[in-house]
């Protein structure tokens, strides 16, 4: 660790927002990627502005309306959360397959999105839930939609003195299905290859909303727009989940790297897309015949 | 390379007071040492320093109760925290899960096995009665090179089961 940085911890947020408006100041919460950047050279911040003693920071929140996550929330918090399990299931989900147990206890969720990484496990659910992310600054505060948040590889609309302090999401309407499934090279501990959320609401047998959002296939987590659009307003059947599935792959912009190809990245986002879609549609038909 | 060196503190170090393995310790530290330093320099050098990346979890300890890598743990934002290693595990006798990964021979070279001990009490703690799955997952983050994983994960069911028939029997 050649870079000779100082270390704040403030004890409030007001205090942490003083320090970061310092253009030489970085926010610390977990450093499991942080520290790993420092060390390597990619990252030479001056000051560390860690985020440990902030109270009232990391609180998990579930009203009738509205499920509210404090940023310094780690991963493993959001594991450990009963209620949480049952309001964002595909939350949960990519919880539970992020890196390894140590990670999930120190990395956390405001941290996962402000890496702005295209393969950030948590943000292809929390984009499938239409979140909201909050950012604060010392001169005011402001609210960005998750699916606006993102510009390009590794960019964020993010200013320097910002930090992201809440992220926020409407509670899931009920015939509503919420499925996460990530693609990587072993089970535990591995960078993801394809990381595939989707959101369907139904109701009469039709699809009233759809959300596909689509993780490590573009420079930055996108939505398959067209794709949900395929969904949306139709009767479900075998050959418009086959279409919108052909639609998300066309949709993504995947890379050849060392995980796996273009090629064979876009091919598991056809075949994702269509059987989260479909295994959805099968559950919420379940649900309505189990209803009558 | 850095890291294995002894770290030189700089100007702007300062005491840290935290409690490892039960004992209260003083020590003098810069802002950017990691608790694994910290550790190791001080004699803890039952915790090892692997990748240093937190992808191998060798380096793996209990902050009041929770596996975290060392390596990505700042040693300053643990003042006042309880650090357990695995040597602090079982209160100087040996644990459970130390008999059960000596006596299944969970261990090959034994590197990856500090942190595999910690992993596995971060994950009993949390739930005693764990499938096997939910032992791959929480050891998830902990590499082993050597053997494989399928005497360790029987090594930490045995634990599971013997430390359930002591709450039992207390």
């Amino acid at each position: 660790m050649s870079c000779a940085y100082d270390l704040k911890v403030p004890i409030s947020l007001q205090n942490a927002l003083d320090l970061l408006s310092d253009a030489q100041s970085m926010p610390l919460a977990g450093g499991t990627n942080l520290l790993v950047e420092i060390r390597s050279g990619k990252e030479r911040p001056q000051r560390l502005v860690a985020l440990d003693r902030i109270e009232g920071l990391a609180g998990i929140d579930i009203n009738s309306e509205t499920i509210t996550i404090g940023a310094r929330a780690t991963v493993g918090d959001l594991l450990r959360s009963t209620e949480l399990a049952k309001a964002a299931p595909s939350l949960v989900k990519a919880a539970g397959v992020f890196a390894g147990q140590m990670v999930r206890n120190a990395g956390t969720i405001g941290g996962n999105i402000a890496c702005a990484s295209p393969a950030a496990d948590l943000v292809p659910p929390l984009m499938s839930l239409d979140a909201q992310v909050t950012l604060q600054s010392s001169s005011g505060s402001r609210v960005v939609a998750l699916d606006e948040y993102y510009q390009g590889y590794k960019q964020d609309v993010r200013r320097p003195d910002e930090l992201v302090t809440q992220i926020s999401m409407p509670r899931l309407p009920d015939q509503t299905h919420n499925r996460f499934y990530k693609l990587a090279r072993r089970r535990g501990d591995a960078i993801t290859v394809v990381g595939l959320a989707v959101t369907l609401t139904v109701s009469d047998g039709v699809c009233r909303k759809a959300r596909i959002a689509m993780g490590a296939v573009a420079p930055c987590v996108i939505r398959a727009r067209n794709a949900e659009a395929l969904l949306e307003g139709n009767v479900f059947d075998a050959a418009m989940i086959e279409t919108a599935a052909a639609q998300a792959a066309a949709e993504c912009a995947p890379i050849d790297d060392v995980r796996a190809s273009a090629q064979y990245r876009r091919h598991c986002v056809r075949k994702l897309t269509r059987r989260l879609v479909a295994e959805a549609w099968n559950d919420l038909e379940a649900k309505v015949e189990a209803d009558v | 390379m850095i890291l294995k060196r002894r770290w030189k503190p700089m100007c702007n170090s300062k005491t840290i007071r935290l409690t490892i393995n039960g004992r209260k310790e003083n020590l003098f530290l810069s802002p950017q040492q990691t608790l694994l330093q910290a550790l190791r320099d001080n004699g803890h050098v039952d915790v090892k320093h692997g990748c240093g990346k937190g992808d191998c979890g060798a380096c793996a300890v209990l902050v009041d109760g929770l596996a975290v890598d060392s390596c990505l743990t700042l040693a300053w934002l643990c003042e006042d925290k309880e650090v357990t290693t695995v040597a602090g595990i079982g209160n100087g006798t040996p644990h459970p899960l130390h008999v059960a990964f000596r006596d299944l021979g969970a261990a090959q070279c034994g590197f990856c096995t500090p942190g595999m001990i910690v992993a596995a009490k971060g994950l009993l703690d949390d739930n005693p009665n764990p499938d096997d799955n939910e032992i791959r997952l929480a050891l998830s983050g902990n590499l082993c090179r050597c053997t494989g994983y399928v005497k360790i994960v029987e090594a930490v069911q045995v634990a599971a089961r013997v430390l359930r028939e002591e709450a039992d029997l207390s």
